[in-house]
């Protein structure tokens, strides 16, 4: 989901996990309205990441990750090993980091975090709010490439929102373009490049200001 | 006497006075604790509830203590005198700080922390418990420090409705205008409240997840000598409250105002009745007219009173001059209004002395009041802040004897003998029973106009007490015209002069006389 602040990108998002509910129509989970949904049982099974993790300062960095499952009433050992596992897949030492806090890693550490947290209970829906936006350009990229792996690994259906076409472009399998609340398209990033809507257009042109358009796609 | 000394001869009333003072901070705090911190979370689910809510709480602290106290005595459950009330108005003195520092705690989350913990599928109370209060934590504990500290000076005031506490020292330090005392009360609880202050410091840092902690070891040196100090004071009580009930069945509960002789003549009944195996419950140095209260709401069965007083400040009658229709008329109107029962007079007055230097009096040859309001207008006058005030005070006597002073002063009673002698003012309106008239050199000059009413001293006594202790009519009676005036000035000096404890005087008083 791509898009300028204040498009709606990120209140998109949050229909989606009934953070908000719709004020007309309906938003439809797994082909049922979010209304519709215990609210408690349909975040359980979307993970939910956002910028800088929005970790808890109080919780070790297990104890983060084995949230869900925790609430979810996993065994001890369960959730024990999925914190494990799961630091593990997002490049993070177990032994090294579960028993720090959140103040202690480096954005980038956390960021990971975020994303191990929204992957703990498996869900299969993944949303994720400019997780990367407040990185390094350096630490972006690698993220930014693991993610990708990761969710072709996993197959999960995951909504990124982000105002930056080059991530989009990186990680979308469909871009949705938003432009003053509206969805003004939806298409694959190849399709997507030779758009002849004014706004994409506007985001290509960005991108050949810097020279950096990939040769292949064109 | 040395500070040292004193505190050699008084350590086990101290270490009591401490106890009260700890035991009554640590429940309050408790109680406020287990209602605001609620109600402080109520009021962040319900948005409109805040203002109101937090509006009362704000008025509530801001009622005078003595006031609050006053109100609270004629009430049934939560009223009365001694440590319930108290804790009632420690209670209502701590909880805005302890409510607005929740409420300010649980909004301060930072708002992206919650909507992760929402959008985590957590529950509002998950929510409340997992995320918002340990977040809040730090700043809630730092309403219940703010809210301790305040309570430990507050709790002083304690003492006026009989709590004990170390108010009972401070009290009682600026009345007898000793040093000693005053430093005692003071000093112990200003230590209590750094203390507090400092432990509670401790552990609001623990509850800061922004700094990293330190002095793990202090912490738990602290909470360890925190622990003690609370199981020591509540052991003291228990001890002190078990003595207390080990008598049986005819208990009695004699209080006192808050000045030397009406200590000193309750002590007097409570000795006599101990004497003849009933248990008595001192209440003594209660301030202002709380006793009068506590006597009506029937917390107390007895306390010391002149009729005089009774007269004019309970039952709003004018001053007259004649001691017999005043007695009289006082033991009609309290047995028909309040079945309180008016003993026999104690056979000494004590009205209203005007004082003057002795030396101005034989230089100027004063003898009456007549004789000094010619020199007024040349004379400083220091009146203490009751006689400026009440109805046959300072109002009433000026117009009687035509009196302007170049200047009128108001002190504290017991500062104005010290500052009469030391020529800071010219004339007060001291106690004719005050022990310090003859050690200081004062003169009492005559009330020519009669314009004092006559203070004879009584006991006022619950009518379903007399009936319930038999040995309450005995006693009484047996006081009946026992104190003379010039008798009645010695005891006092025993005690204000010669800082002697109230007990023992009337011990060796009562053994003199053969009681």
């Amino acid at each position: 989901m791509l898009g300028e602040s204040g498009c709606g990108k990120t209140t998109t998002l949050k229909l989606v996990n009934r953070l908000l509910t719709p004020s007309a129509g309906h938003v439809l989970v797994e082909g049922k309205a979010t209304t519709a949904w215990d609210p408690i049982e349909l975040r359980r099974r979307i993970g939910y990441v956002i910028q800088e993790g929005g970790l808890f300062p109080h919780f070790t960095i297990a104890r983060n990750v084995g949230l869900v499952p925790v609430l979810s009433g996993w065994e001890r050992e369960r959730t024990n090993e999925r914190v494990r596992e799961l630091l593990n897949l997002v490049g993070l030492d177990p032994d090294r980091f579960a028993e720090r806090y959140p103040r202690e890693l480096s954005g980038g550490q956390r960021q990971r975090v975020g994303v191990a947290r929204a992957l703990a209970a498996d869900p299969p829906l993944l949303l994720l709010d400019e997780p990367f936006g407040a990185l390094d350009p350096l630490t972006r990229a690698s993220l930014q490439r693991e993610f990708a792996d990761l969710t072709t690994r996993l197959g999960k259906t995951a909504i990124l929102v982000t105002h930056d076409v080059r991530e989009a472009l990186i990680l979308a399998r469909r871009i949705g373009l938003m432009h003053k609340g509206q969805l003004v398209l939806l298409e694959t990033p190849e399709r997507f490049l030779s758009s002849d809507n004014p706004q994409a257009k506007a985001y290509i042109e960005t991108l050949e200001l810097n020279g950096e358009v990939d040769g292949g796609t064109q | 006497m040395n500070f040292w000394h004193f505190l050699q001869l008084n350590w086990p009333e101290l270490w009591l006075r401490v106890s009260e003072h700890v035991v009554l901070v640590f429940v309050a705090i408790l109680v406020a604790v287990l209602i605001g911190v609620p109600t402080g979370i109520l009021l962040t689910r319900y948005r409109p509830l805040r203002g109101p809510v937090l509006g009362i709480a704000n008025v509530m602290q801001t009622i005078p203590s003595l006031a609050l106290f006053g109100f609270l005595i004629p009430l049934p459950f939560i009223g009365g005198i001694g440590a319930r009330t108290a804790l009632v108005a420690l209670v209502v003195y701590s909880l805005l700080p302890i409510i607005r520092n929740t409420v300010t705690g649980i909004l301060g989350v930072e708002p992206s922390v919650r909507e992760a913990a929402v959008a985590m599928g957590m529950t509002d109370g998950q929510v409340l418990r997992q995320v918002e209060l340990p977040l809040a934590m730090g700043v809630i504990v730092t309403g219940i420090r703010v809210a301790t500290v305040i309570a430990v000076g507050v709790t002083t005031i304690a003492a006026a409705v009989g709590a004990g506490g170390l108010g009972v020292y401070i009290f009682r330090g600026l009345r007898q205008y000793d040093n000693n005392l005053l430093l005692a009360g003071a000093l112990s609880a200003a230590l209590l409240a750094l203390a507090a202050d400092f432990s509670l410091g401790l552990l609001e840092r623990r509850f800061s997840f922004e700094a990293k902690r330190k002095g793990a070891v202090l912490e738990k040196l602290a909470l360890a000598a925190g622990i003690l100090l609370l199981i020591g004071a509540g052991f003291t009580l228990w001890r002190s409250g078990m003595a207390g009930t080990q008598a049986g069945e005819a208990r009695v509960a004699v209080g006192s105002k808050d000045f030397t002789e009406s200590v000193l003549l309750a002590e007097i009944v409570a000795q006599m009745l101990e004497a003849r195996g009933v248990s008595v419950e001192r209440r003594l140095e209660m301030g202002g007219n709380l006793p009068h209260d506590a006597l009506v709401s029937g917390t107390l069965d007895l306390y010391p009173e002149y009729t005089g007083t009774s007269y004019t400040a309970i039952l709003h009658h004018t001053p007259i001059t004649d001691p017999r229709v005043v007695y009289e008329q006082v033991k009609h109107e309290y047995a028909n209004q309040f079945h309180v029962e008016v003993s026999p007079p104690l056979g000494f007055e004590n009205t209203f002395a005007i004082l003057v230097r002795g030396d101005d009096a034989r230089k100027l040859n004063l003898k009456t009041i007549s004789d000094a309001a010619l020199q007024a207008p040349r004379w400083r006058a220091g009146f203490g802040q009751d006689f400026m005030s009440r109805a046959d005070g300072y109002p009433g006597f000026s117009k009687a004897y035509g009196l302007k002073f170049a200047e009128v002063r108001e002190m504290d009673l017991s500062l104005t003998y010290i500052a009469l002698s030391s020529r800071q003012v010219d004339l007060i309106a001291g106690n004719s029973t005050e022990g310090r008239i003859a050690t200081l050199d004062l003169f009492q000059l005559a009330d020519d106009r009669h314009y004092f009413p006559p203070y004879e001293a009584v006991y006022l006594v619950r009518q379903d007490s007399l009936a319930r202790v038999p040995a309450l009519k005995e006693v009484l009676s047996k006081l009946a015209s026992a104190l003379s005036t010039d008798e009645m000035r010695r005891l006092n000096y025993e005690i204000d002069g010669n800082k002697r404890d109230p007990k023992e005087v009337v011990k060796e008083w009562l053994a003199k006389r053969g009681q």
